[in-house]
């Protein structure tokens, strides 16, 4: 669609060498001077547009041109083709010196334009206020025939949006009671329709019928923007142009509290009691503006709400009346914010409103703007609300979540509200699993929204499955998709499957009953029901077919972000029993994870650092959980795995497990690990002749060498064994095998390592010191005070390293 | 209100460069108030600031609408059939929805509704709380008359940079100074006369 001329055409408009732009210039002021509105102009005006909009650098413009623009702009008698090419470049060449344009006369038209580039120059308070005293000038006067006020709300709107001070008390005053005239008592009748001049002329002119609603029935009340006639008139289009425009103005001009009516006594009026939308309206005549035009936008609003419930006959009309009751809903709802006097009536309309939207799915989205309303309002009027959040979290979630727009207002509603939601509604702390689903359906689009709801989500009591459900996000995907795959297939295609039959895919395994609850454990919609499930492992096999779908990719590179996010929350109130089952859960699923590239070495590289952080928070979790620390230490297999995670695993051992952080940490615990981390770098380091080059990086040894030397140095019989091992190491490295495996400096590396740490366990004291040192050493203390004895101690060690390594054989 | 649209390109332009991310045309409708920048720095500042931030926000739209597509298994847009008219290019267009933070990269927080209609990007960003069905409404159809009068499905597909004259009549009417407008399809019917009346002229 886009193709090299236009390509070229921008280029040209960049490049464009000074000389020939200045003859540009001077063509196009003598065209507008000789007040020549031929083609040539239209296309030279149109070529000034693209080579000052081309750039990003601001051009300029000479004065003459300007000048000529702007008298362009400002002259109501210019066709409207000239009018938008000089706005539009007048747009572009800001900054520029214009002189003061709003204090020219003309149509509306002409107004609205040059409020345009006015506002378009840089915005005070002094330009956006005289803006908003012509516009008013305008709105007041009578406009000539043929042109139409309706040009102006939308400036007056912006203006607003701009700087709400800019209008006077009286101003707002006499806008309000304009707004009322233009919402309430528009003219029902449909405006005479112009004839184009065509060949039958009067004698066919019909006269203008009564407004239609949206259905086709005749206007039941007032006009509002679903009313539908043949033509419009003048108040008609300013009916519709307001209530575009109410949601702001009464944002923008609310008052404080409330001037009328009794608001606080509850047991006076019931809630429940239906109040007519017109019995009010009578003695609303002696209100004030302000007041009066918040009583007539909530009856319109009232209205729109009765009219969506028409059977539109146009598929553009049933989707405006959708927007229409959001709308309506919104502004009762601020219009409610500010004077709770109305409430109970809106409370009336709301809920008679969700009755009737609740059990349709293609009304959701208004189900929003009234979920909002029952949180803002329920406590005033006493309303029950759990029906409408249960309706919110369980069923919007499961059956929408590939709807994008509703996703994300569904998101956002939630993230904004997470506060009160959290206190005030209990079905929304274990709706979690359904809150996931819109976000793996749609990882990309939704991810940053998420990672500001899932902190408010995790609590003691969740966290733990949580983080299961957000390790298998990526197969929620699959299984969301296997869904609504199966839902638009064939019946025949549906039926469960004999158990004895052997699935091929994971469509099959959808309908086979063994797999089958697997399935709904992962659809489920609320938590509590267990934090996972046995068969895992069994699931992601059977997911295997559809890990590289892209939907899925896709929400396995988002998922460890969000892990982090998990465990950022969860360190801030995580106690100690809490911090052993995340341990836990992260030693258990480094391997049991849905098999898409890439996702297992992110999400293994979110634990490694995880891990760390816990084992600093309570240093005692190795003591606690040396059972599984021995056992996951010990298995040969995990080096080849997760290298990474085991390599962490290994540190933190050799860390943390000492005397110094548990009380109860004993020799049998120390001499316990120390065998099994021995028993595994034996059997790493096995020379084998026919072995073939191992998968696991040199770290691993100069870590598990560390560690032993560590424990060994906190129990030192040990010693001994790790001494004899060490010099095993070295001649290790200097054998053959191992030098067509690594590479020089690795094998160098190994070898520096081991002599260091076998000089080093010679001193058993200094070894003690330098490999475990004591948690005080971490205060600044130390690091301060220069008589301690941390310097002489490492001009000690360093000594003695050195005096060695130059006995060393080579 | 709205606080701005933008039509770009969406996909690798195929006649030569790389996946530059081309904006067509941009409009500001200037609804916020604009913190003053720092002084001493030259006023052109300001509108150098409009553009980037306008770039941001098509380059975001870009990889949504990739991302979107690939998520659909749909086909690259180049290997496509061209759609019949311009009524169905935009019912099978491609639509989403994101949020910009605070600074990323305007002052407020900003909501971009996208929709990506083949190799072609219409952009609308909105306010935070704004009426997203009536938003989506109201950009199905600019784009709609947008393919139609900027003649964006035939050859040569230049009318979007030099007849500027229509993007700017077709925003006056369907989008007046970036207001949303509750408009029934009578009210759309009337604004449709006055456009096809001024695009003849």
């Amino acid at each position: 669609m886009f193709t090299a001329g236009a390509e070229s055409l921008i280029k040209q408009a960049r490049e464009i060498q000074d000389e020939d732009l200045q003859k540009f210039y001077t063509r196009v002021s003598k065209l507008l001077y000789g007040k020549d509105f031929g083609n040539e102009t239209v296309d030279s005006l149109q070529r000034l547009y693209l080579i000052v909009s081309a750039t990003k650098y601001s051009r300029a413009l000479p004065e003459d041109v300007l000048q000529l623009l702007q008298d362009l702009l400002c002259s109501s008698k210019t066709a409207e083709q000239f009018q938008a090419l000089s706005c539009a470049i007048l747009r572009e060449t800001f900054p520029c010196d214009l002189r003061n344009l709003s204090g020219e006369e003309g149509s509306s038209k002409t107004m609205s334009h040059v409020a345009e580039v006015t506002l378009a120059q840089g915005i005070n308070k002094d330009k956006v206020s005289s803006v908003a005293h012509h516009v008013l000038k305008c709105l007041e006067a009578r406009q000539p025939e043929g042109q139409s006020s309706r040009y102006l709300l939308p400036v007056l709107s912006k203006v607003i949006s701009l700087s709400p001070d800019s209008l006077t008390e009286d101003q707002i005053n006499l806008v309000s009671r304009k707004l009322v005239d233009w919402l309430r008592y528009a003219s029902i009748q449909q405006g005479v329709q112009l004839s184009s001049g065509g060949f039958f002329t009067s004698p066919r002119t019909r006269q203008p019928g009564p407004i239609t609603e949206v259905d086709g029935a005749v206007a039941a009340d007032f006009f509002t923007v679903l009313s539908l006639g043949q033509s419009y008139t003048e108040d008609q289009w300013m009916n519709m142009h307001a209530f575009s425009m109410i949601r702001k103005w009464l944002l923008c001009y609310s008052t404080d509290g409330s001037g009328n009516g009794d608001t606080d006594d509850k047991s006076e009026v019931d809630g429940s009691v239906m109040s007519m939308v017109s019995a009010t309206s009578t003695s609303s005549r002696l209100l004030p503006p302000k007041e009066r035009l918040r009583e007539k936008a909530f009856e319109y609003c009232h209205r729109l709400i009765e009219q969506s419930d028409r059977k539109a006959l146009k598929k553009s009309d049933a989707e405006l009346q959708k927007a229409c009751l959001i709308e309506a809903v919104t502004v009762m709802d601020i219009i409610c914010r500010e004077d709770p006097s109305f409430v109970y009536r809106a409370f009336a309309c709301v809920k008679a409103l969700y009755g009737r939207l609740s059990g349709d799915l293609a009304f959701s989205r208004a189900l929003l703007p009234i979920a909002q309303f029952y949180l803002n309002h329920s406590e005033t009027a006493a309303v029950d609300s759990e029906a409408v959040y249960r309706q919110l979290f369980t069923r919007i979630p499961s059956e929408l979540f590939q709807e994008p727009m509703l996703a994300f207002e569904f998101t956002q509603f939630c993230r904004v509200n997470v506060k009160v939601l959290r206190e005030s509604v209990s079905i929304f702390k274990h709706s979690f699993p359904n809150l996931f689903k819109p976000l793996a359906w749609n990882s990309p689009a939704l991810i940053s929204e998420y990672v500001e709801l899932l902190p408010s989500l995790i609590g003691p009591d969740t966290a733990i499955e949580i983080l299961h459900s957000l390790l298998d996000l990526p197969c929620l995907t699959a299984a969301l998709d296997i869904q609504l795959r199966s839902a638009s297939s064939q019946p025949s295609e549906r039926v469960p499957l004999d158990p004895s039959v052997k699935v091929s895919s994971s469509m099959e395994a959808f309908r086979h009953p063994y797999y089958r609850g697997m399935f709904l454990y992962i659809l489920r919609d609320e938590a509590g029901t267990g934090d996972t499930i046995d068969r895992l492992s069994v699931l992601h096999e059977v997911l295997a077919d559809m890990a590289d779908s892209p939907r899925i990719v896709q929400c396995a590179q988002t998922t460890p972000i969000l892990l982090q996010v998990f465990f950022n929350e969860a360190a801030q109130f995580a106690d100690e029993k809490l911090i052993n089952q995340l341990v836990l859960v992260i030693l258990e699923r480094s391997s049991l994870l849905y098999d898409i590239p890439n996702y297992k070495r992110e999400v293994q590289r979110v634990f490694s650092s995880q891990l760390l952080v816990l084992c600093k928070l309570h240093p005692s979790l190795i003591v606690e959980q040396c059972k599984e620390l021995m056992e996951f230490s010990g298995t040969t297999g995990n080096i080849q795995r997760k290298e990474n995670f085991y390599t962490h695993v290994v540190w933190a051992i050799g860390e943390y497990l000492s005397v110094s952080y548990d009380k109860r940490c004993t020799v049998e615990q120390i001499t316990a690990f120390f065998e099994t981390l021995e028993a595994v770098l034996f059997e790493i380091t096995q020379v084998r002749l026919s072995a073939s080059i191992p998968t696991y990086s040199p770290r691993v040894i100069t870590m598990l060498l560390t560690t032993l030397s560590k424990l060994a140095s906190r129990s030192q019989d040990l010693i001994p064994r790790v001494s004899l091992f060490l010099s095993k190491m070295r001649s290790f490295a200097r054998s053959p095998a191992v030098s067509s495996w690594y590479s020089e400096e690795d094998i160098e590396e190994i070898h520096t390592r081991a002599s260091e740490l076998i000089n080093l366990l010679k001193l058993p004291s200094v070894a003690q010191f330098v490999l475990a040192p004591s948690t005080e050493g971490t205060s600044p203390r130390w690091h301060r005070d220069t008589n301690t004895s941390l310097p002489l101690a490492m001009r000690a060690v360093s000594k003695v390293l050195q005096r060695d390594s130059s006995f060393s054989p080579g | 209100m709205v606080h701005g649209f933008l039509i770009h390109t969406l996909c690798p332009v195929s006649a030569g460069s790389s996946s530059v991310c081309r904006v067509l045309y941009t409009r500001f409708f200037c609804s916020e108030p604009r913190v003053p920048l720092p002084a001493g720095l030259d006023a052109g500042t300001e509108r150098l600031l409009q553009k980037e931030q306008m770039m941001v926000v098509a380059r975001q739209v870009k990889s949504a609408c990739t991302l979107s597509r690939e998520a659909a298994g749909k086909t690259p847009p180049e290997s496509c059939l061209p759609p019949l008219d311009e009524v169905a290019a935009v019912q099978e267009a491609d639509c989403g929805v994101f949020r910009l933070g605070v600074g990323e990269p305007f002052q407020e927080e900003k909501t971009v509704l996208w929709l990506g209609v083949l190799s072609l990007g219409f952009s609308l960003v909105c306010e935070p709380h704004e009426n997203l069905l009536l938003a989506e409404g109201t950009l199905r159809t600019l784009a709609r008359h947008c393919l139609e009068h900027l003649h964006f499905l035939g050859p040569p597909g230049t009318d979007v940079l030099l007849k500027v004259d229509r993007t700017e009549v077709l925003l006056d009417r369907l989008l007046p100074h970036g207001q949303l407008l509750f408009a029934n399809h009578r009210f759309i019917h009337s604004l449709e006369k006055e456009i096809a009346d001024y695009m003849t002229k």
